[in-house]
């Protein structure tokens, strides 16, 4: 494990922190916040074996936020010298008095403990911003050269992101926290054509809250196999590419989390962040069906499904220890035994509704850079597993399906502005016949109504079938911001589900 | 003592400081000024300002590429070392080429200019009209929800081969959601602007409550193909999806619409209705954007070594043919076409197009108006198929008139089938891309169009 990087700890945010909090007070601010970040992305691309892209880039900055005349005043710069973080604050204050215009509402935040000076490390081995860039181009181009050994692969691509997030919090009530998480995502995909198509397939490996290690360590580490699926990928291509196209109709489908994960962000995740089912993503991402009279009571699924909202799941994409502003982060439930009985909060949410947490924010509020305003970010959300040790695996669900689809990898994802009816592809779509696969089909979407789809969960898959997906680019807000989450999920079971023939509705 | 800096010394500034064999370098100074409201109350707000640089470093055959905030000449002296030492320690790039010179991309007469920014007084007229609009709508059962955007960027393009080029960008938009105190209709009104010297918000909120007097009449209608317009906000959105998946190299390599397989592009081919048009033009009226190439690193659709190269009218689709794919000059190599890097704007020009929507409403006897598409994906690429839904508003159309709102829907279609089944289209207007327009793209120009058999896959419950 790591601790703090002094290449950071060395830059001057404490005293641009303290030069802008006292500017703020002396201005009459009822409440100030600072935050100081660096984060440095490193992107590398590789296609064919030759590397065809390498990119590093780090965002440095600080933001002043206020609450002056019961308004948000909110500005950022990246000069760093005590002078202009001053007039910052200044103008923070000044665009607070410019909205306090507009402002129909005083703003208020939910009280929280103060943690003076505290410290937060993700975990991970090694950063992978620390490795060599040769190492990892030469691993890239390893797996572009031997995913192009299988005969049904034209062409094949392969990627590594990488970010190290540094962030110090202080605000007036006395929060001072420094923290420092780092996450990857690597991933490949081979290309092939067949007489009159093409398609192709990708990792399903998620992206993590882990190091290096996820690429070159070991099982115990946490390491993806790698090995066995580029062994793997090639050949399912190119059965993907002679497999007949689906028939159109009503299927079971197991699905894997790799899959699975992703109707959870979009139907689940995102339809419980509270400041949506309020309205205040209204005009962009939207809003939820999931609106706060049906606390309690909407059955959103199956009695199978418990779903928790959890910031603090090792090596998730969300996790960290304290959020962009000063909250400890929180596991709690949001749907129990298949009914609504939580959301994701901010500061401004808690005090909104007291009924839930006890009037406190669940540590959800987020920004991606120096430059934008935190906002009610995703926690981790997970769907939990059959408690039973013994309860059923992936082959036992499998085994329950006469007629339908066992689903594997994302590809291709929407959803409505209410998370209501939605439409998914996948890497692979395994035919099941009499609890058997019997090989794959081509051109199919499952598409579906969240409480449907969720009410027609019959079965989740024990604790060995789950696996943490997740996603580096959720978007989010206006100006957009861009968020990685986390989502746990076991294999599961559904029945009747809507699948589309996609060369059908092309009309072709 | 520090030296003062400005961009374009931090520019020479790095060019002096490189060790590599040649070295291009990319300042962009960042402002702007942001409103955010809903419920009818200002939600939140923003002032930004960022000075990003980037240094590319070219050391033989290979290219180290490193961007960051920097205010200081210390700051860009790191960036030159790790740039330089990304060079040194990188393989051969495979788009290699020579550098843009000054002969072949002349300095920008304003090189000297400092940035011109913006700030929150852009709204000095628009925020109080915006607060007088909660009232409005207060006062008239509506709900406001909305977002303004005013942002300028200016990009300093300097290279060891003697570029000097600036550009000056500004980029606004406006939308506003509106809807009724029993949350049961939904109406949305926006574009771009370059100033907000052109927006009006108790205009807005009087679209917004005209959209809203069209629901008083509530339609159900089940999911199937119907005749179908699309205003120029929807027909942005899904042509925008087309310029973006006409990479050369994908279509060159069989991965996309645009390919004639096993290898090789349609290029040529028609593959839309005659008198269809689609370009960019970087000195299009009110969609003026960069006249030269910026990439601050390589991909399918862009290389570094191609930074400067001058952009001028391209015709991605003339008279209903497929006349170019965005090429670098790697792949241009690769397909044997000529180099046709990305332009920031999109135009989509219909020769039989005329009049306004409310035209193509006249003439409809019965069908479905839109307002906006929206959480749009690509589904096949061999198709080019997209999924969507529809958002804020779908309208019954009976013997040329609006008479109801409908149901929302989830559609599944391809642009390219659009532009080759449309069967009436209006005349081209600025528009403006609900799903893409506010971070990505949002200098478009675009008709509306009417499509006879629109496939609406499913029923969306959404309001």
């Amino acid at each position: 494990m790591s601790g703090l990087d002094p290449t950071f700890t060395d830059l001057p945010y404490r005293a641009l922190g303290d030069a802008a909090l006292t500017r703020a007070r002396e201005l009459g601010v009822t409440h100030a916040d600072f935050r100081f970040e660096r984060v440095r992305y490193q992107s590398l691309r590789v296609r064919d074996g030759a590397l065809q892209g390498a990119s590093d880039a780090e965002d440095l900055g600080f933001a002043v936020r206020v609450i002056h005349q019961g308004s948000w005043g909110f500005a950022a710069g990246v000069v760093l010298t005590p002078e202009e973080a001053v007039r910052v604050a200044e103008t923070a204050v000044a665009v607070a008095v410019v909205a306090s215009g507009m402002t129909t509402r005083p703003v208020e935040i939910a009280d929280e403990p103060v943690y003076d000076d505290v410290t937060w490390v993700s975990a991970y081995r090694t950063n992978p911003l620390e490795v060599p860039t040769a190492d990892k181009v030469a691993v890239l181009v390893d797996w572009t050269q031997r995913l192009r050994t299988g005969s049904a692969v034209d062409h094949a691509t392969a990627y590594l992101q990488q970010v190290q997030e540094n962030k110090y919090y202080a605000d007036l009530a006395g929060t001072r926290t420094t923290q420092q998480r780092v996450r990857m995502q690597p991933g490949f995909e081979a290309m092939g054509a067949g007489a009159d198509t093409f398609d192709s397939m990708a990792s399903i490996a998620p992206p993590v809250g882990r190091g290096w290690e996820y690429v070159t360590g070991t099982a115990a580490e946490g390491a993806w196999d790698w090995d066995a699926e580029l062994d793997e990928v090639p050949e399912l291509l190119a059965e993907k590419l002679k497999a007949p196209s689906v028939e159109a109709g009503t299927y079971d489908l197991v699905i894997h989390p790799s899959n699975l994960w992703l109707t959870i962000h979009e139907s689940i995740g995102h339809a419980t962040e509270l400041d949506r089912a309020l309205g205040y993503e209204a005009n962009y991402a939207g809003t939820s069906f999931a609106t706060i009279n049906k606390l309690g009571t909407l059955q959103y699924g199956s009695g199978v499904m418990n779903v928790t909202g959890d910031r603090t799941q090792e090596h998730g994409l969300a996790t960290v220890g304290y959020d962009d502003e000063g909250v400890e982060t929180q596991r709690w439930d949001i749907v129990r035994d298949g009914v609504l009985v939580g959301y994701q909060l901010d500061r401004p949410m808690g005090v909104m509704l007291p009924e839930l947490n006890g009037g406190r924010s669940n540590g959800c509020a987020y920004a991606d850079s120096p430059g934008h305003i935190p906002i009610q970010r995703m926690a981790n959300v997970s769907l939990q597993p059959d408690p039973d040790p013994t309860g059923p695996s992936t082959a036992d669900l499998i085994g329950r399906v006469e007629r339908g689809l066992y689903v594997v990898g994302d590809k291709s994802w929407s959803i409505d502005m209410q998370r209501f009816n939605f439409q998914f592809t996948g890497q692979r779509f395994h035919t099941i016949k009499d609890g058997e696969l019997v090989g794959q089909v081509r051109d199919v979407a499952y598409q579906a109504t969240t409480t449907d789809f969720w009410g027609s969960m019959e079965a989740v898959g024990n604790r060995d079938t789950w696996v943490l997906g997740g996603a580096f680019n959720c978007g989010k807000a206006q100006p957009g911001q861009v968020a990685a989450v986390s989502h746990g999920c076991p294999t599961s079971l559904f029945r009747d589900v809507r699948i589309l023939n996609t060369l059908e509705e092309g009309g072709n | 003592m520090a030296t003062p800096t400005n961009p374009q010394s931090l520019v020479e500034q790095a060019l002096v400081a490189t060790t590599a064999d040649d070295c291009i370098v990319i300042v962009r100074d960042h402002t702007s000024a942001n409103l955010r409201w809903a419920n009818n109350t200002l939600t939140t707000n923003g002032v930004m300002h960022g000075l990003t640089v980037t240094v590319v470093s070219f050391v033989g055959e290979a290219t180290g590429s490193v961007t960051g905030s920097a205010t200081t000449q210390a700051q860009v002296t790191d960036l030159v070392k790790a740039a330089d030492a990304a060079a040194r320690a990188a393989s051969p790039a495979e788009d290699r080429n020579p550098l843009v010179t000054a002969a072949d991309s002349p300095a920008s007469p304003a090189w000297d200019d400092a940035p011109e920014p913006t700030d929150i007084h852009v709204y000095d007229a628009f925020a109080p009209a915006l607060g007088e609009a909660f009232g409005r709508a207060q006062a008239g059962g509506r709900i406001l929800y909305g977002f303004v955007n005013h942002e300028v960027t200016t990009t300093y393009l300097g290279s060891s081969t003697g570029l000097r080029l600036r550009h000056v960008q500004p980029t606004g938009h406006y939308g506003c959601t509106g809807k009724n105190a029993a949350l049961t209709e939904s109406a949305w009104v926006g574009g771009a602007t370059r100033d907000f010297a052109d927006v009006d918000a108790l205009a807005i909120d009087a679209e917004v409550a005209q959209r809203l007097a069209w629901g008083s009449r509530r339609v159900d209608l089940p999911a199937g193909r119907y005749d179908t317009i699309l205003p120029p906000t929807a027909v942005a959105d899904v042509m925008i999806d087309a310029y973006w998946y006409a990479g050369a190299r994908d279509a060159w390599e069989g991965q996309s619409v645009y390919s004639r397989r096993p290898t090789g592009t349609r290029i040529g081919e028609r593959i839309a209705s005659p008198g269809v048009h689609l370009y960019s033009d970087p000195a299009h009226d009110r969609l003026q954007c960069a006249p030269f190439n910026v990439a601050t690193s390589s991909g399918s659709e862009s290389s570094v070594y191609d930074n400067g190269l001058p952009l001028g009218r391209t015709d991605w689709i003339r008279d209903g043919e497929l006349a170019a794919l965005l090429q670098t000059r790697h792949t241009a190599t690769m397909t044997s076409q000529p180099v046709t890097p990305a332009v920031d704007n999109l135009v989509l020009d219909i020769d039989s197009g005329a009049g306004t929507i409310d035209d193509l409403v006249a003439g409809t006897e019965r069908g479905l108006l839109l307002t906006c598409l929206w959480y749009i994906r690509e589904v096949d690429a061999q198709s080019l198929l997209l999924t969507g839904l529809t958002r804020d508003g779908v309208y019954l159309v009976e013997n040329g008139e609006i008479t109801g709102s409908v149901n929302n829907f989830r559609w599944n279609e391809s642009p390219i089938d659009l532009l080759r089944r449309f069967s009436h289209a209006s005349a081209t207007v600025p528009s403006f891309s609900r799903e893409w327009g506010d971070d990505y793209f949002s200098r478009t120009a675009t008709p509306a169009l009417r499509i006879p058999d629109f496939n609406m896959s499913s029923v969306s419950q959404a309001m």
